[in-house]
């Protein structure tokens, strides 16, 4: 038998790598032999934890969906519970960049997204915000920040337009509405941007009274007493999930029944824990906020694998914008072939891509590593689940208004 | 302000107000004999929670119902847990009693995030969604079931403790341990049963508030927190104080939501709390050390 000289293998060994290498499909650019590490970071527990596994669904999946549609990439996701805290948030990015991860995805609090954010640019990682609406955090400047979601005033903006829309679709326009709203970062954002907006929206109510409510409320009987007392014939809504649940609980307790509840772009109505709880009493509430495109054939493909591997979620906005997020991440780290920070940042905000989950249009991050195409549907619950009622181009159903009354949900 | 408004959020805060109550009891009837604070009251009120999540889920057994036993369930734990691990601790300095019972919350709390995840759970009974018109106000049925099962529950406990053997013999331990022990009586055996009736109670009011509110395994450390305020309010060690720190937290809760930021709801309860410290330290019905 020959001997084989080390010349000789190392000769034979990079053939055999460029041979292998030039066997694979060269419409796909994938980088070369490295690990994307990416730190999903989210509430898994507290309060918002529901919502932080929601997000963490569509992050697992991710990997695997793209592999499929041949849009993957060697990834390894590293997983932090913010334990929705603030503090904790910081501290845990801290050690996802200290463990090696190469991205941050998260986190789908605003105040917890800020903090994240700091640390992310401090150390020079690029940070994916999935979910988080509160605009400051893209208006400091951050080279390594960007975010795949509406900012406050985008979600204020679609959503106080959407309204004029659901007003003159039904024939029923509101003189008088109640203003509700969670007391945390994000309520406090959407609360400014409302204030701020709505007078150039023109809107044909007047906002009577608005109740601020702590997130970590056990019960909302007084600020229902409070709000249904004002004889409002509209609610807009702010929620998180368990707040949204205690919200209706309570107006079916007190027996308030105005004409609309309307959220102008909120969590809690659409997600799976609110028809559980609530059942027949989920019907009927309007959420308009950014929501998963129907007719793509991405959304489908990701929705067939979520349905199988997850039989009871519900796939929603927190899985579809976490996914988006994963494919932003893999995308720039195929275009960088680099796990190196500036790299991936680079690639990052050079990302275009026209074929995606949520509606709105290409996905791409302007200066500030915002992504200013994502649109806003008109979503109502109805059958006991969202279904996009407006525009109509891709509406699933026909607006249910006025509202039925609660004995005959 | 409509006064049918103001009178109807006073009477949800009152009722509320007599839940919170009776977890506050069990806390209050442990510090005054065993004198030691426990610093896992809320978390073993969200297993008795738990407990009627899953006998609703598993059996339909409506919480009202599944209270019973799972108030005994949670008597034999506090005895054990007396009997076992804290009654070593009894003469230890406070520290150690604090860090042993704070080990036991993080231990509960985690115990049942790996058993239930950390989702938000209720009971939704046929009754849950009814309320009561009582002339001009609408008053929700489940609190004014739950505030008079907590004052029932509440005045067996007073009935106990003054008039059986057992009760005086737990009060004569309170009130003075080394006579106590003089006399003859079984001093470890008296402050497991004492753990144990505390823990009944908070099994009781955890069984009842899964059907006020929703319940997941990170709550406990606020209901620790409200009891204590509720307790100092009132008064360590005195039943009847209590029920009356129940009664004006809950009170000033809904009061201060109503009239100032609901957000600013656990501010006024703790406003309230600084007040009686400055002002009457023993709490509205303790006794001076």
């Amino acid at each position: 038998m020959t001997k084989l000289t080390r010349r000789q293998f190392a000769a034979g060994t990079v053939a055999g790598a460029a041979l292998l290498a030039g066997s694979g499909p060269f419409n796909i650019v994938r980088a070369q032999g490295a690990k994307l590490r990416i730190g999903s970071i989210h509430p898994r527990s507290g309060y918002q934890a529901q919502l932080g596994l929601a997000c963490q669904r569509g992050i697992d999946i991710a990997p695997r969906v793209l592999k499929q549609l041949g849009m993957g990439a060697d990834i390894e996701i590293m997983s932090a519970d913010t334990e929705s805290n603030v503090d904790v948030a910081r501290s845990r990015a801290e050690k996802l960049i200290n463990d090696g991860a190469n991205v941050l995805i998260g986190a789908f609090d605003s105040g917890q997204s800020a903090a994240i954010a700091q640390v992310a640019e401090q150390k020079g990682v690029p940070y994916i915000i999935n979910v988080a609406a509160a605009p400051q955090i893209t208006e400091q400047g951050y080279k390594f920040v960007f975010r795949n979601f509406p900012t406050a005033p985008m979600l204020v903006g679609d959503g106080l337009n959407l309204m004029k829309g659901v007003f003159e679709k039904s024939g029923i326009t509101p003189k008088t509405a109640v203003f509700m709203h969670v007391n945390d970062t994000f309520g406090q954002s959407m609360a400014g941007a409302i204030k701020a907006m709505a007078p150039r929206f023109n809107l044909p109510f007047q906002i009577v009274e608005t109740i601020a409510y702590d997130p970590q409320a056990k019960d909302l009987s007084v600020e229902i007493a409070k709000a249904k007392a004002t004889g409002a014939e509209m609610l807009m809504p702010v929620t998180r999930l368990n707040d949204a649940i205690l919200m209706v609980r309570e107006m079916v307790k007190q027996r308030w029944e105005p004409k609309i509840v309307m959220s102008p772009g909120a969590p809690g109505f659409y997600e799976g824990q609110f028809y559980k709880t609530l059942g027949k009493f989920s019907n009927g509430m309007i959420t308009n906020v950014p929501w998963y495109n129907p007719r793509s054939q991405l959304t489908q493909k990701l929705l067939d694998e979520f349905t199988k591997t997850y039989k009871n979620e519900m796939f929603e906005l927190n899985v579809g914008f976490s996914f988006e997020a994963v494919m932003v991440a893999a995308d720039a780290f195929n275009r960088a072939k680099s796990t190196d920070g500036k790299a991936l940042a680079d690639a990052i905000r050079q990302t275009r891509i026209e074929n995606h989950v949520m509606a709105g249009g290409t996905l791409q991050f302007n200066e500030k590593g915002q992504n200013v195409n994502i649109k806003s549907v008109t979503l109502q619950n109805l059958d006991q689940r969202p279904k996009v009622v407006l525009p109509l181009d891709i509406a699933e159903d026909n607006l249910l208004l006025p509202l039925p009354s609660w004995s005959k949900r | 302000m409509p006064a049918e408004l103001i009178a109807n959020v006073a009477l949800q805060g009152i009722l509320t107000g007599l839940v919170y109550g009776l977890m506050a009891l069990g806390l209050s009837v442990i510090f005054g004999v065993v004198r030691v604070v426990n610093f896992a009251h809320g978390e073993m009120m969200t297993i008795a929670s738990y407990a009627a999540i899953v006998a609703f889920g598993a059996w339909n057994i409506d919480p009202l119902v599944a209270m019973v036993p799972i108030a005994v369930i949670l008597f034999a734990l506090g005895y054990v847990m007396q009997a076992v691990l804290i009654n070593p601790f009894v003469n230890r300095p406070e520290h150690s009693q604090f860090i042993l019972l704070a080990a036991v919350a993080i231990i509960m709390v985690n115990a049942l995030l790996m058993v239930f995840g950390p989702d938000a759970r209720s009971v939704l009974v046929d009754y849950s969604l009814d309320s009561v018109e009582i002339g001009p106000l609408l008053v929700d049925k489940v609190r004014v079931i739950t505030a008079v099962l907590a004052l029932a529950i509440a005045a067996g406990l007073f009935a106990f403790f003054r008039l059986t053997r057992t009760g005086r013999a737990i009060r004569a331990c309170a009130d003075n341990y080394l006579g106590a022990l003089v006399v003859g009586l079984n001093v470890r055996r008296l402050y497991a049963l004492t753990f144990g009736i505390g823990s009944a109670c908070v099994g009781a009011a955890g069984a009842m508030m899964v059907l006020l509110i929703d319940t997941t395994p990170s709550i406990g450390p606020a209901f620790t927190l409200q009891a204590f305020v509720i307790v100092i309010v009132g008064g360590l060690g005195s039943m009847p104080g209590a029920l009356l720190g129940g009664i004006l937290i809950g009170l000033s809760e809904a009061m201060s939501g109503l009239f100032f930021a609901p957000s600013a709801k656990s501010m006024f309860a703790v406003a309230l709390l600084i007040l009686v410290l400055l002002f009457r330290p023993q709490g509205l019905l303790g006794r001076k050390a």
